[in-house]
């Protein structure tokens, strides 16, 4: 039951797409995207109804073995246990709300049924990517989200800035996706076998802890977890991926497919376990993006691109509780993660559509009244992300994080982490304030177009803002079965202690921000302007460089290259033979002079030469 | 009487038929192009005939018979080819029919 | 015999000379008949008086004339007298190098044979050869008659008059 249940939770997206990649054109806008948003439906009401008769035990399931070429076995097969079905909730449930909303945003758009072909087939991928039993078909479910991603971000392809930006996702979760690759051959050449059941039981069997192939197994496998999930230092993509349209952001780039990531990590927690260098690592690099982001985000003028920095901070904290040990804190970050940041996503979408396509800060402003529904989701939303004490569902997730990591020792790693917090006030408060308090400062924001259909735009925010309160909290079960212990198994004894500390860290970072942005604005502006402050806000806005790193360390040169490749010496070699032909042609056109007397001449001559040889050769005896 | 040696007669069709060819590449009208041709081949058929009495047998001058067969086919079709060429270019200087060239 | 054929031998080559070296059409052709009557008398002194006689009637007689006609249906007159280009050594010096070098070889070949014949003179008379063509050689009158044939159709379709073809010429450097 719950099987066939699982089953086709990700074999009706699939069904989606491809009868609207089908279509050829033959389907309208409304046609397609009942398609569109009735197989997520669908796939959700199947989640929903595992849910119900999942038995408590992980149940696995083999279709049929995809390749069989000795000791290589591969299977198409699905592994569902707590975890799986958490992450299969989060993709249709949230997904769902994401698909109805993206009626509302997308309406008037070209090219409707690919969008929805797109979205089904992404939803199918990742669905495959976390259903997976083997690391090959996870991998296959891995390349398909980046393709989608791909097709999405690039979906107003007319523009070519769109089109590039599309690119520079591809090629940099590509990078990231040789070093999964990598790992994969090294895992299956030790191991001998990529089914993850087993390989989490013969890692440490053959691997010593610590051990080298164990670290670079660990290393490569967190190389491709970093490009899919935008972290140092593969993450200059995401920023430029807000260039698709704002339901791809929230999806893609906010709940499920930046998550990947995090996934990955943790269903190989055996496998990270044995080597406590790369997991300190991971911790290292998640506390870096968490920082860096968080300083990128206070200076970003386009709405999308705060959120997008946004989301690299916060899937820095999911990393940082891996690094520690924490799978359970940060899976239970990814889900609430997900609620409050599409949440964001949506919220946003609505402002951009309503202020008709605006999306510039330093251009919208007093929104508050005219647009309600898009003020309250930023609320919710960003009272989540702040983790607003007790009432939010990231409140809860946040400080389990930071709790674990001063559990574990790693003062450091705490210490990144409640800066982070303070400066996740700082600019979400900037970011709200920005779009709705203040004067206009544009005709846009003077006259909006408040979005007023119910279902498909006031529902999916009121739902997800629902669930970003301590209601999605509740719901998260805990995934202890699941996991190896934490670092804070037992003692809860300064957890209480500790959360008011977190508490007032919060608090603090609000009063913080509330002053710089409301009393010293003017003082703050004039900082900003000149001399060092102004530099600070360059760098920020900038993202520390990253970008102009990459291209004159990497691109340019790979260019240079390319310039000098272009010149083929081999080609010059296959040439001779015809350069040959034309000089001998060149010199003997030149015997044809077209004079009788030359032809008799050189007759003449020809016969008088054979003649004289004969003479010498042979004496005159002829 | 002391007979003529084989080669003396050789040698003069020899000398005829150089000569023949010096006009041959010397001469620059077709003219006297077609008359250098009908010198060498007079040379040749002198040469049949020299062997043929040489050796007293009659077939050496069946030969000639056929050579001057030659000479007339080819006289009449150089001429009429000359007539040809006087008629299109005007004049019969062989260097200036040259557009076959290159 | 001997003297006959020697003189004879002499006069042809001269007359060859002249021919080569002339520079109007008409002597040119006289020159020719002289040498080709020439060379008969030297059929003649060799004893072979069939292939004589042929000489003079056909190729003096018929392909000459041809000669002579062609002279005056195109109206040549005589080249220019001593044009610069007869003078330039670069001009006649290659080719009276090759004829001359081919003649030694020639030469050189022949004297150095062993066949040593001596022509006595002994008449072959027509009626030897006409046995010869009509017997063991019929296939020589054969290609005759077929190569006459040959440059008879040539020669009518070639020499035909074509109407004048005012600017279609496709000729030379006008």
């Amino acid at each position: 039951m719950m099987m066939a249940a699982t089953l086709l939770s990700f074999l009706l997206p699939l069904a989606g797409a491809i009868v609207l990649g089908f279509s050829g054109g033959r389907l309208g806008p409304r046609a397609s995207a009942a398609i569109g948003v009735g197989s997520v439906g669908l796939a959700a009401l199947a989640t929903a109804w595992a849910l119900l008769t999942f038995s408590g035990d992980s149940q696995g399931f083999t279709l049929w073995t995809w390749v069989s070429v000795g000791e290589f076995q591969p299977t198409m097969g699905v592994v569902v246990d707590r975890l799986s079905l958490v992450m299969m909730s989060i993709i249709t449930g949230v997904g769902f709300l994401i698909h109805l909303f993206a009626v509302w945003y997308m309406v008037g758009e070209a090219g409707i049924t690919r969008f929805y072909a797109w979205m089904n087939l992404f939803v199918f991928s990742m669905l495959v990517l976390v259903l997976a039993d083997n690391l090959l078909l996870l991998f296959l479910g891995w390349e398909g989200v980046g393709l989608c991603s791909y097709g999405l971000i690039g979906y107003y392809y007319q523009n070519e800035a769109n089109g590039r930006a599309a690119f520079k996702a591809f090629i940099v979760t590509r990078t990231g996706d040789v070093f999964l690759a990598l790992g994969l051959f090294l895992i299956f050449v030790e191991l001998g076998t990529l089914d993850i059941g087993l390989v989490l039981e013969q890692a440490p069997r053959v691997w010593a802890e610590g051990s080298v192939t164990a670290n670079l197994a660990a290393l490569l496998v967190l190389g491709g977890a970093l490009g899919k999930s935008a972290q140092v230092p593969l993450h200059t993509w995401l920023p430029d991926a807000m260039a698709g349209p704002t339901p791809v952001s929230a999806l893609i780039h906010a709940a499920t497919m930046v998550t990947a990531g995090v996934y990955l990590i943790a269903r190989l927690n055996g496998l990270f376990l044995l080597a406590p260098d790369v997991m300190w690592l991971v911790g290292i690099i998640g506390a870096l993006s968490l920082l860096l982001a968080a300083f990128a985000a206070l200076a970003q003028t386009d709405i999308k691109r705060v959120l997008a920095y946004s989301t690299m901070s916060q899937i820095g904290y999911m990393f940082l509780a891996l690094g520690v040990g924490a799978f359970d804190a940060a899976i239970f970050h990814l889900m609430t993660h997900a609620f409050f940041k599409a949440l964001l996503f949506l919220s946003a979408g609505a402002v951009i559509i309503s202020c008709h396509h605006e999306q510039d800060l330093s251009r919208l402003g007093g929104l508050w009244r005219k647009l309600p529904v898009a003020y309250a989701g930023f609320l919710a939303g960003g009272a989540s992300l702040v983790a607003l004490p007790l009432v939010t569902a990231g409140f809860f997730s946040k400080d389990e994080i930071l709790w674990q990591a001063m559990a574990s020792g790693h003062y450091g790693l705490f210490a990144a982490g409640l800066t982070g917090a303070v400066l996740t006030g700082l600019y979400t408060v900037r970011l709200i304030l920005g779009i709705f308090h203040g004067q206009p400062r544009s005709d846009h924001a003077r006259h909006p177009r408040p979005g007023t259909s119910p279902l498909r735009h006031h529902l999916p925010l009121a739902i997800l803002a629902v669930l970003s309160t301590f209601v999605g909290a509740w719901l998260y079960p805990g995934l202890e079965v699941v996991f190896p212990p934490p670092p804070d198994d037992a003692t809860n004894a300064g957890h209480t202690l500790f959360q008011f500390l977190a508490t007032g860290a919060v608090l603090a970072g609000l009063a913080l921000a509330g002053w710089l942005f409301l009393a010293r604005r003017r003082w703050l502006d004039a900082k900003v302007g000149r001399g060092l402050g102004a530099r600070l806000w360059i760098l920020f806005n900038r993202a520390w460089g990253f970008d102009a790193l990459f291209d004159r360390t990497l691109v340019r040169p790979w260019q240079a290259l390319v310039r000098v490749l272009r010149f083929d010496f081999i080609n010059l070699g296959m040439n001779l033979p015809a350069v040959i032909a034309r000089l001998c042609n060149a010199g003997l056109v030149r015997s044809q002079d077209g004079q009788l007397r030359t032809y008799a001449k050189v007759m003449v001559f020809g016969a008088t030469v054979i003649l004289v040889g004969l003479v010498m050769t042979q004496g005159g005896g002829a | 009487m002391t007979g003529i040696p084989m080669e003396h007669g050789l040698i003069l069709a020899v000398i005829l038929f150089s000569l023949g060819l010096a006009g041959l590449m010397l001469r620059r009208s077709m003219l006297f192009v077609l008359m250098s041709l009908e010198v060498m081949l007079n040379a040749a058929a002198l040469a049949f005939v020299v062997g043929s009495t040489a050796w007293n047998q009659p077939e050496g001058q069946a030969m000639f018979l056929l050579v001057i067969t030659l000479a007339a086919a080819e006289a009449s079709v150089g001429l009429a080819l000359m007539i040809q060429l006087y008629q299109r270019f005007r004049s019969l200087e062989l260097h200036e029919v040259s557009r076959m060239r290159g | 015999m001997e003297l006959g054929f020697y003189l004879s031998g002499l006069v042809a080559v001269l007359a060859t000379v002249g021919l080569i070296s002339g520079s109007s059409p008409v002597h040119a052709v006289v020159y020719l008949i002289v040498s080709l009557i020439a060379v008969a008398l030297v059929f003649f002194a060799l004893g072979a008086p069939f292939a004589g006689a042929l000489e003079i009637i056909v190729y003096a007689g018929a392909i000459m004339v041809l000669f002579v006609f062609v002279v005056m249906m195109l109206n040549l007159r005589p080249e220019a007298k001593r044009d610069p280009l007869w003078l330039r050594p670069g001009y006649w010096l290659g080719p009276s190098l090759l004829a001359l070098v081919l003649l030694v070889a020639l030469v050189a070949l022949i004297s150095d044979g062993q066949a040593g014949m001596t022509i006595d003179g002994e008449l072959i008379t027509a009626r030897d050869i006409g046995l010869t063509l009509f017997g063991p050689w019929l296939i020589v009158v054969e290609l005759a008659a077929i190569l006459l044939l040959a440059a008879l159709v040539t020669a009518s379709h070639v020499g035909r008059r074509n109407k004048p073809r005012g600017n279609r010429n496709r000729g030379g450097t006008r």
